[in-house]
Parts: structure tokens; sequence; C-alpha cells
């Protein structure tokens, strides 16, 4: 999380203030400090009662740190808060909850293994008797779903909850200890779109009904969408806070990232795509339990084009990159790279893919593309260490190695441009840097990327995009999954969309409107 | 944001374990006051039986020599995502090979051609024992930290069953092998410094610490400077990672615990061809499990292991010294101190290092204030 704190001049625009609202939450000069790093300096956060209140700011920003510290998770060095113009202490979260602040975090705090029903009065059983506390619980949260419409299957187990149903029910579990502000971390990194405007209606109910609701992201366009107010952070500061009618997504992405950011689709050129590089047929997957993860599944990757595949999250998009990059063999289908032709009894593997050039940026950063607790220089090499600039006859080459990442580095602009850093003390958009840099820097014929940008801050969004449309241009095959449709209709020249392990379309990007594959995400027109 | 506290490298590597040793001392002194001894004395009894006379010193660097062996068997199996509770079983099998082979060669081969077959049989035993649960890790997923216990009782059964059914000599009352011939026998200490001229006292304390030494830095470079030890490695700290990357990550969990048994193995060079001369029955001794500590204390790294097995070995030493010096003071006491180092230098980490970061950090700032 240690980002650059470089200072930009982009002043202080507009701190409107807001006459006769009530605030219900004030804080005031909160400063916090890491080590060396000034998480938050000098903050001043107004949020006004029964509005929803936006937080918008790159990784690293200091939104977070500014949320643990009103919810209790860590303290300031300085600063006062005010909870409806009282003011409080907030030592832990049990402080918080006592002054009617509730927390949903991105990563839910929900015990798999027990009901709804009893996630919700987990720790806040209000009779010893187990069948009493549960029938006062659910008389309750009947009324509560009832006012808010979050509805929940109260007897369901977590774990058989969909992800959008375990998010109502962390709301439900703030608003039931009493919450009247309302704190959501990421709320729809995890959601459909939806399960999004789903969601967005219920917070808007529960604006109606007078809760203050805080919403941390990153999506701009929801901000616009749901947001009263808006406050942009930016290394650690407030770098503006204005109404949302005076706020524009470019605004807003400028003040983030402290310069002018271009998102979009740079040209809407038809292009010629190249021989085919790549291709897949009958690709038959099943998981442990034999539930079929793709369906026959055909695909060509075609030089000079990038392939975009929309789909909601666990489609078999996964599958999909695995398959492709030798990590999963199918029970069924063949696979043909180059001149080289694979089956399931005797599937590419990953060492061999690299070798006939095929690089593949996996989804998980964390868990696959680097090792977290190796060195810059150790990750940098991962899955290369073979080449012969790293190492002969089974000794690995320090210096080559070491003089690589940094040249890598300087390619990519990763910071800081430290080779002996952990790997996990990068932020994540300069992890991904490093991800791709190492991926890239031997011209891949064919290129898988996985989820690019995500946990990357807009800056390093806009540089990431460049590289995979130069290598495209290049002659590059480049498949994009992505859970983003923007990211999809932003790179793509050609769109396939999944639903449960088939492909429902394929789309020229031309051809693309968002409500079009949003339908084929969703199984397509029955 | 989890680590919210950071210490300097100097300040992990060397003032954290010197603070927690530090600690253990302290409340060990806190026990022996409450015996009714004097702390300062007993301490000063067990450094000084340690290190305060060539006698001492000998002992104390034999014990660690077996302590090295065991402790580079745990790092390597940790550095692979392993943890090889299994060090004392496969000491066991190492020095049966080891033993075996000088039974059945040592009237016939000469000591050059003996001593590094002796090695590579003790190696080759430790490793064979430690591939068992191994292969059953990778391919069956039977986790290693149950089965390598298991192979310990198995072994030390083993053990007892050769020596007593088949290597134990007609008539002979003990349980032990027939003596090996001369030239199973690993130079002591002081006879090599003789040969160059030193004096020296004479004591178990034999050539295989040259060994031990020499196997700290191979797993050395072999962990930090080879594609096999980069591989294992990766696999250790992520197997998905390592398995993105394209390494098979169920060899990988072969190899990891077969070094770490060969390591294991080597034990049987000090004990068996360095002292005893022969098999015979407990000569590991739990130093398979003191391993363990000594890695955890080292922190997996050569260098603090060869640290933390001299330290060990001094308790061994010190400890019965003081046993023997101080009225009234049990070898139990002894063994209570080793737990309270072990409590403090493992377990307890986590406790310090964030106070000692605190301590730190306003100690820095003062001295920046001030200066």
């Amino acid at each position: 999380m240690q980002e650059s704190l470089e200072e930009q001049d982009l002043s202080l625009e507009s701190t409107t203030p807001r006459a006769a609202t009530p605030l219900a939450i004030h804080m005031q000069g909160i400063h916090k400090r890491f080590g060396a790093v000034a998480a938050n300096a000098d903050v001043e956060l107004q949020v006004a009662a029964g509005t929803v209140h936006g937080i918008v700011g790159e990784n690293g920003a200091g939104k977070s740190t500014l949320m643990s510290i009103l919810y209790g998770f860590y303290q300031a060095d300085s600063g006062t808060i005010e909870v409806q113009g009282q003011r409080v202490v907030i030592r832990n979260a049990d402080d918080a909850i006592a002054q009617g602040i509730g927390m949903v975090h991105q990563h839910f705090m929900l015990v798999d293994t027990l009901t709804a029903l009893e996630n919700v009065m987990l720790g806040a059983e209000p009779h010893w008797l187990l069948h009493k506390a549960d029938a006062l619980v659910r008389s309750k949260l009947d009324a509560l779903m009832q006012a808010t419409g979050l509805q929940v299957q109260l007897d369901a187990l977590v774990a058989d909850l969909p992800v959008g149903d375990r998010q109502r029910l962390e709301i439900l579990k703030a608003l039931y200890r009493g919450a009247k502000i309302l704190i959501l971390d990421e709320p729809t990194a995890v959601l459909t779109p939806q399960e999004t405007e789903h969601l967005f209606k219920v917070l808007r109910v529960l604006r109606s009904q007078g809760t203050t609701i805080l919403l941390i992201t990153h999506k701009l366009k929801e901000v616009m969408g749901l947001c009263d107010n808006v406050t942009v952070m930016r290394g650690g500061r407030v770098v503006q806070e204005l109404p949302i009618a005076q706020a524009s997504v470019e605004g807003l992405a400028e003040a983030m990232v402290g310069r002018k950011v271009q998102m979009g689709r740079l040209d809407a050129e038809v292009r010629a795509a190249g021989d085919t590089l790549l291709s897949v047929r009958d690709v038959l997957v099943k998981d442990a339990l034999n539930v079929v993860r793709l369906h026959g599944l055909n695909l060509d990757l075609r030089a000079g084009e990038i392939v975009g595949v929309a789909g909601v999250s666990g489609n078999g998009q996964s599958e999909l990159l695995d398959v492709l990059s030798g990590l999963l063999t199918p029970d069924a289908g063949t696979l043909t790279l180059g001149s080289r032709t694979f089956d399931a009894t005797q599937w590419l593997d990953p060492q061999l893919a690299r070798e006939l050039g095929l690089a593949h940026v996996p989804e998980d950063r964390h868990a696959r593309a680097m090792v977290m607790d190796f060195v810059a220089w150790e990750s940098a090499v991962l899955g290369y260490d073979s080449l012969p600039e790293y190492s002969r006859g089974g000794w690995m080459s320090h210096t080559g190695m070491r003089k690589a990442t940094a040249a890598l580095m300087e390619r990519f602009d990763v910071r800081p441009r430290d080779p002996e850093l952990k790997s996990s003390k990068f932020s994540g958009g300069n992890q991904q840097k490093l991800v791709l840099a190492r991926e890239l820097g031997q011209a891949p014929k064919v290129l898988l990327v996985g989820q690019p940008t995500r946990g990357v801050d807009i800056g390093a969004i806009e540089f990431i995009y460049s590289q995979l449309r130069i290598m495209r241009d290049a002659g590059c095959a480049v498949l994009v999954v992505s859970s983003e449709l923007d990211e999809i209709l932003a790179l793509s020249d050609r769109v396939i969309v999944m639903n449960q392990g088939r492909v429902t379309g394929e789309l020229a990007i031309k051809d693309c409107t968002e409500a079009g594959i949003g339908l084929l995400m969703t199984g397509g027109p029955q | 944001m989890n680590a919210n506290y950071t210490l300097p490298r100097w300040a992990d590597l060397v003032l954290l374990p010197a603070v927690c040793l530090a600690v253990a001392l302290l409340a060990a002194a806190g026990v022996v006051a409450l015996v009714g001894q004097e702390p300062s004395e007993v301490l000063s009894v067990l450094v000084q039986g340690a290190f305060g006379s060539q006698r001492g010193i000998s002992y104390t660097l034999y014990y660690a020599t077996t302590f090295i062996f065991t402790g580079l068997a745990v790092a390597v199996a940790f550095h692979g995502g392993l943890f090889n509770i299994g060090g004392e079983g496969q000491a066991i099998l190492g020095g049966l090979g080891t033993g075996l082979v000088a039974l059945w060669l040592s009237n016939s081969l000469p000591a050059w051609a003996m001593l590094p077959l002796m090695l590579l049989s003790g190696a080759l035993f430790g490793a064979a024992w430690a591939t068992v649960p191994a292969y059953l890790q990778a391919y069956r997923g039977s986790h290693v930290v149950i089965t390598t216990i298991m192979f310990n009782f198995i072994a030390s059964s083993l053990l007892v069953y050769l020596l007593v059914n088949v290597l134990r000599p007609a008539g002979s009352m003990s349980v032990e092998s027939a003596a090996f011939a001369a030239s199973a026998k690993l130079p002591g200490m002081h006879e090599a410094l003789a040969a160059v001229g030193v004096e020296w006292d004479a004591s178990p304390l034999n050539l295989s610490l040259v060994l031990a030494l020499l196997a700290s830095l191979a797993v050395y470079v072999f962990l930090w400077r080879t594609q096999a030890g980069y591989r294992l490695r990766a696999v250790g700290s992520s197997q998905s990672a390592a398995e993105y990357a394209g390494i098979n990550v169920r060899h990988q969990i072969v190899i990891a615990m077969a070094i770490s048994g060969a390591l294991a193995g080597m034990v049987g060079m000090n004990e068996i061809a360095g002292v005893n001369g022969k098999l015979l029955l407990e000569f590991v001794s739990g130093a398979g499990f003191t391993g363990i500590a000594v890695a955890l204390m080292g922190r997996n790294h050569p260098v603090g292991i060869i640290f933390a097995s001299v330290l060990f070995g001094a308790l061994f030493q010190g400890g019965a010294e003081v046993a023997f010096e101080v009225p009234g003071f049990s070898r139990e006491m002894v063994v209570m101190l080793q737990g309270f180092i072990v409590l403090f230098s493992g377990a307890m980490v986590y406790v310090i290092a964030p106070m000692l970061a605190w301590v730190l950090s306003k100690v820095l700032k003062s001295g920046v204030q001030h200066g």
C-alpha cells in the first residue's frame, strides 16, 4: 500500500460550506502516519446526515485508512471526530457501533457454516436461550427487511448464499445493530451489474429513511449515479470535496490521479486480423464435483487482435484461461498453438506454453502471478528462470536477474524502482506492471490476460491499456478476460460473451452495446 | 497495512534474537531464584561449563554439530513449505545406514574410501526415510506432519528390532552391534588438530563439525544460488504461483523432503562414525526435535542455525555441568531453561518484536531530536 506520495499542484478546489444541514460525521485535522508514510494528512471530512457521500481515490490515497480511523481499527495520531454533532473518541469497533456506525467490509465478515440469522445475532444474542434469541432476532429482522427491501433467506447457510445476498446480509447485520451511518467499502467489486443495480436501489431506500451512507469506491460512474456529495483523496489528503451536481467523471478522475487521463476507446477503426495463432475446439471441463464448467468451447485467437471475454465472474472464464495457458487439462478437446496440436491425453503445460511463445497474466495476482515473499527480482523471473540470462547449468545469475529486473522496471515504470523490495510491498498497480513487464518481456506471440486492472489505480490502468494495444499492433494475439464491461469495450476488437460455461455471443466491437452484452451475459435472449 | 511494526534489518537479525534470549534467561533466573538458588551463580557455572575450558568448548561444539544437521533438515523442508517433524527418525535411519555399511565393509576398505561411503549411505537412508511421507503428501494428500511423526516411531522400533535380533553379536548381552574396524572411525578433532601441530584435549568432538559447516554452506548455496533451490522456495511460498510458473509441485515436495532427510541422516557421521564406533540405541536422543527449535531460532537460515546450534550445544553441555556442580539443581531445571528459550525465541517473537520496534522508534526519534 505504499504509494509514491508526490504532491502535485492541483489545489483544493471547492470546500463548499454547507449551511443548515446537520452533519452526521465531521472529522477534522486527521493525521495518521505508518512509519515514513503519511496515510492521512490534515484530512477534513464533512458528511451531511441522510446523504450518500462518496469517497474516491486511488489505492493508497488514504480513504481506507480514514474509514478505519472512523470505525476504530486505527487511532489517528491527531485530529477530532464528531458524530451527530457530538465529539467522540472511537477506540474500537464496539465504540463505533455504539455511536451508530456500521461497516460493510469488502471481504465479508461472515461465518460460512452458520445460517444468515445466526450470523446476524452472533455476538449480539438478545437472550441466553438460543431459541428465544432466534425468535426475537427473527421478528426484528423481518420488520427490517420489510422496511428496507433487503431480502435474505434467514435460514439458509451463508455458504449457500450468492454473493449479492451475503452483502445484503452484511448490511442487515449493521442495521440490526442500530447503524445510522453505514460505511460501504468497495461494495460493488464482487457484484454483477444486476446485483449492483439492486444494491443501489436499497441504498436509496435507506437514504430516504434517514440513514447516512459513506461509499468508498474507485468506480466513478457509481459515484455519479448514487452519491449526493463526493470527496476525492490523493496522497493522504483531501483534494476535492463537492456536491455531485458539480462533479463529472473526467473531473473526478483528473483530481484522483492529478493529471488528465484517457480511459476510453482510442479508435473505432476496423482492423484486419492476421493468422490464427491459437485455437481450441470442443473443450470440455468438469470440476471436482463433476459439474461442467466449459461446455464444448471453441475459440480462435488471431494475430493483431484483442479478443475480450465478457461475463459475470464464475461463468467459466477462469477455467478458459487455465485451459489455454496449460494450467488445467480439460476432459476433452484439442488445442492448436502455432504448429503444435494437443489433446486431452497430452495437454499443454505452462512451461511448454512459454517456450511456444504464449504468455499469461493470471487473474489472481496474489496467488498466481507472483510469489509475495520473494523480492522483486525473484518474482520478475518466475516461470522464466531457465532463460540463459537468468541461469546456466542450474546456477542462478543474481546479477543477470537484478539487471533484467531493473530494465523491466524502467520500461514499465514500476515504482519504487527497487529490485530488492519484497513483491508484497508494491502497490497493486505496480505489481501488475511488474507481472506485465515479465510476460511481455519475451515478446510473446499469444498473450492471455485475466483481469488486467483489478485493484489497479487509474493512472496505471491507462498505462496497461496502452501496453496491451502496443502488443496487439505488434502482431500479438491478445485475449483479455475482465469482469469490467467498460474495460472490455475499451480494449477489444472482438468480444465473446460467456454464460455458464458457454459462449452466448460473439460480436465485432462495432456491434457491441452495453445493453446487448449485458443481455448475453445473463444467458442471452431466450 | 497489517505490519504496523517494522524493524530495521540489523535489529531483526541481531537485536531481536538477543532480546528474546535475554528475556528467556530472565524468566529462567526468576524460576531459579524461586527454588532458592542464586541465578548469577547458576549462569556463571553454565557459561563456564560450556565455554570455560577446552573440554567444555569441545562438548558444546560436539552437541552443536548434531543440531546443525537436524536444524538444516528442518530449514530445507520449511523453505519447501513442509514441516518435517521426522528429523528424529531420519537421523536414526541415517545412523543405521552409516553403521550398516561400516559393519559390512570396514574390514576390507581403507578409511579414505570407507568414510565417504558411510556418509553417502547415511544420507541415502535418511533421504529414503523422508521420501515415503513426501510421496504420501505429494500424491495422496496425507499430511507430512502426521506421517513423519509416525515414521519416527517406526524408525526407533526398527532400530531396536535390528539391534536385538540381527546386529547383536552372538552371546553379547548389550543391545548394540559389533564395533567397526578402525577405518570406519571419523578422526576426532584433537587428532586432526594434533596432525597440524595444535594441542587440544581429547573429546567426542570430531571432524563431522567441519562436515556440518560444509553442509550449512551447501544448503545456503542450494537455496539461494541454484535454480533447483529457487523452485523449491517458490513452491514453499506459494504453490499456486509455482504451478503457474510451470514448476512440478509434487516433484518439489519429494525433493525438499529427500534433501531434508539426507541432512538429518548425516547425524550418523557425528554420533556413529565420530564417537561410538558401533551401532547402538538412543544415539539421536531427541536431537531431531531440538532441530526444530534450532531452525525456529535460526530463522531457517544456515548462519542462524549455526549460532542457534552452538547456543543449544552450550545449554546441553553447560546444563550438565550445572546439574553436576550446583547442589539441588536438577537436570530438569536445565530442560526448563531450554523450554524458556524455545518459548521466547520461537512462540513469543511476535509479541516481543512489536514492543522492540516501538522502543526502537522512540529511541531513534529522540536521537534525531537531540542531534
